[in-house]
């Protein structure tokens, strides 16, 4: 049946947002950044999620982990982790769970590490936090993490500091402090944007790797649609605060779901014919006091019609797709592939 | 004057790079930037420059558009050479050739209206009286799709695509011959990067200006320019019509680029045995290796590679490439 889209194992899903609905106060009242950002991800399941700037990836990611600024963000929905809400759990056990189950991957590993301490003492003061292991036995653990993301001479290097890295080896450092505690799920905010071509390669066969013998689950976040092909199975658009779709990445890249993601599937250079014509979306992201009611996509959108001023649900196309168009399932939308 | 944004018969700049090197003296030795650099930039053409970081190909852009002094080496437009220029006539040549910033925020005065930023190179050259200038202001900002009133405007108001059309009309009043683009779309968004590369090409048709197109993404370079060039730790790798150097590259340091980059297509369609993954990263532009500066990374290199840099040499028609074992993939 078509809503099998959490797939394996046994009833409930590793992580379920629903609702979620992050706003920030200030003087003159909220603005709403987010609106109804509902998703699972499975266990061992790797789901990217694309948008523009500014659609809310970032500021989703950051509220999965309660690292929000608590003075001025207001988060309302449920993020059940295995289970539990973690909006409703103390800060304490939250404190407890973050970076033992679940951890993040910075895009800019240089200002995520501390300049001032070791790789190994950030290694083990991670690993300490949360296990009741020696000294000893955290370093241990600590040279086999940088071994396992492939830092030469893990031993030697375990006592330098980040500036000693390179951009590609402080990324694997923060990938090897996300996953030293095994954490059930890391979220990932484009760990490879800042980093060159031959590099992000090396980077994004690491994770697939390490999320395959390990069983995390990792949520990708990146603008880059090619680098949601070679790593995920399924994948989430977000547009203006919204999920507008859910699918499997091959059914996306050959028939989107909803015209944003193929308009964004169609803005790729790639392919193009040389020389030609780019196709781009028109106008940008409305701001978030500015948000027509109903879709919010509309006023870019080349499929708009009467209809789509009404509220849109996220609905049910078919397998296991999920997208916030009314018309999702009579528009044939070009992919990047002829399907 | 004349009427600064009618389509001009007369062709965009020629240039030519010869062995052209920037070296930089720090405390730690001396950083060889671009070491050694020669090809042509034909007149109205795209001339794409594909580079990691590292690469040198900023400091080569920076160079090309006048604003860095060469080590070593030459650069001619039109086959003249600025120092052989007196100084009106380089004062002239400056103005034909302008670059275009990637980051379009950081190129704006945020204290200053578009129309006032548009206008400053035209007040700086005294350019016409001041209505005149205004005229020719709110032709450029027409011109690259800027909604009318927009000059009243401040950067913060503007969208990152908007704030790059305004630094292109910025360049378009000085009618240059020649543009360096450093990496123009990369702080954009992949949905509006097509319309900024359309209006690129659409201002080239129209106005005749040659390109030096930098970039690090590798479909965009493949997309828009003619012929392209492919830096490495300072030097030229790889050099020849777009379609040839994208498509049947002979450097194994352009099959790894190539290969490296993550197509959005289906498991079905990847093919995955034939990807090249390099080892390592860019060495250090202070102590390059010797002989071929990839042979530290490259899947081919032999004892030969260290001991001989390779000749830059041309295998076909307009297709250089330097190493001692290049050849299809």
């Amino acid at each position: 049946m078509a809503h099998e889209q959490q797939e394996s194992t046994a009833g409930q899903p590793l992580l379920a947002v629903n609702n979620l609905k992050i706003a920030f106060a200030h003087d003159a009242g909220e603005t709403a950044i987010t609106r109804d950002v509902s998703f699972t991800v499975g266990h061992g399941e790797r789901v990217g999620v694309v948008g523009e700037s500014g659609c809310g990836k970032t500021v989703t990611g950051l509220a999965l982990l309660g690292l929000l600024p608590e003075r001025t963000a207001r988060v309302r929905g449920e993020i059940l982790f295995q289970g539990r809400d973690l909006l409703k759990m103390p800060a304490r056990e939250l404190r407890r769970r973050r970076g033992r189950d679940i951890s993040m991957i910075f895009q800019e590993p240089m200002s995520a590490l501390d300049p001032v301490f070791t790789v190994g003492e950030q290694l083990i003061e991670t690993l300490r936090a949360h296990e009741r292991v020696s000294r000893k036995e955290a370093r241990e653990r600590a040279i086999t993490a940088l071994e396992d993301v492939g830092i030469p001479s893990p031993r030697q290097r375990l006592d330098d500091y980040p500036y000693q890295f390179s951009g590609g080896m402080r990324q694997r450092v923060m990938i090897a402090m996300a996953l030293i505690c095994r954490p059930r799920l890391v979220i990932a905010d484009e760990p490879t944007t800042a980093l060159d071509v031959t590099v992000q390669a090396q980077i994004i066969d690491l994770l697939r790797e390490l999320s395959d013998t390990t069983g995390t689950a990792l949520l990708f976040i990146t603008h880059d649609l090619g680098v949601v092909a070679e790593t995920c199975s399924r994948l989430l658009t977000m547009y203006a605060g919204e999920v507008v779709e859910s699918a499997p990445v091959d059914s996306v890249l050959r028939r989107p779901g909803h015209p944003y993601s193929s308009g964004l599937l169609r803005s790729l250079p790639g392919l193009s014919e040389r020389g030609g014509r780019l196709p781009s979306i028109p106008g940008r992201v409305p701001a978030p006091a500015e948000m027509p009611s109903g879709c919010r996509f509309q006023a870019r959108c080349p499929h708009a019609a009467d209809g789509c001023e009404q509220s849109q649900p996220l609905r049910e196309l078919d397998g296991g797709r999920l997208a916030r168009c009314w018309r999702g399932a009579e528009l044939t939308l070009p992919g990047a592939v002829t399907p | 004057m004349n009427a600064p944004l009618t389509p001009r018969t007369a062709t965009g700049a020629g240039v030519r790079a010869d062995r052209v090197r920037v070296h930089f003296p720090t405390r730690a030795g001396t950083v060889k930037a671009v070491e050694d650099v020669s090809f042509d930039i034909h007149p109205g053409e795209t001339f794409g420059l594909i580079g990691e970081s590292g690469s040198g190909k900023t400091t080569l852009g920076r160079a090309l558009a006048g604003l860095q002094p060469l080590t070593d080496g030459h650069l001619f437009y039109d086959g003249q050479a600025p120092s052989s220029l007196n100084r009106a006539q380089r004062r002239r040549q400056r103005r034909d050739h302008q670059i275009i910033f990637q980051d379009p925020h950081a190129a704006l005065n945020p204290r200053m209206s578009i129309a006032r930023s548009v206008m400053e190179p035209l007040d700086i050259l005294g350019d016409g009286d001041r209505r005149q200038r205004r005229r020719v202001v709110d032709e450029a900002l027409e011109r690259v799709g800027l909604p009318a009133g927009i000059g009243r405007r401040y950067p913060h108001e503007l969208s990152g695509g908007q704030k790059q059309r305004v630094n292109i009309a910025r360049t378009l009043t000085l009618r240059p011959r020649f543009i360096v683009c450093d990496e123009v779309v990369a702080a954009l968004d992949v949905s509006i990067r097509g319309a900024i590369l359309n209006l690129f090409a659409d201002l080239q048709d129209e106005f005749g200006i040659t390109y030096a197109f930098i970039t690090h993404d590798i479909s965009v370079v493949s997309h828009v320019s003619d012929r392209v060039g492919v830096l490495y730790l300072g030097r030229l790798m790889e050099q020849g019509p777009a379609g040839t150097v994208c498509e049947q590259p002979l450097h194994p340091y352009t099959q790894a680029l190539l290969s490296a980059e993550p197509l959005p297509l289906p498991s079905d369609q990847r093919d995955h045995r034939r990807r090249i993954r390099l080892q390592g990263e860019i060495p250090s532009p202070l102590n390059p290796p010797s002989g071929c500066p990839f042979r530290t990374r490259c899947p081919r290199a032999e004892t030969r590679c260290a001991e001989q840099a390779p000749e830059w040499r041309e295998v076909a028609p307009d297709h250089r490439v330097a190493c001692h074992f290049a050849g299809p993939a």
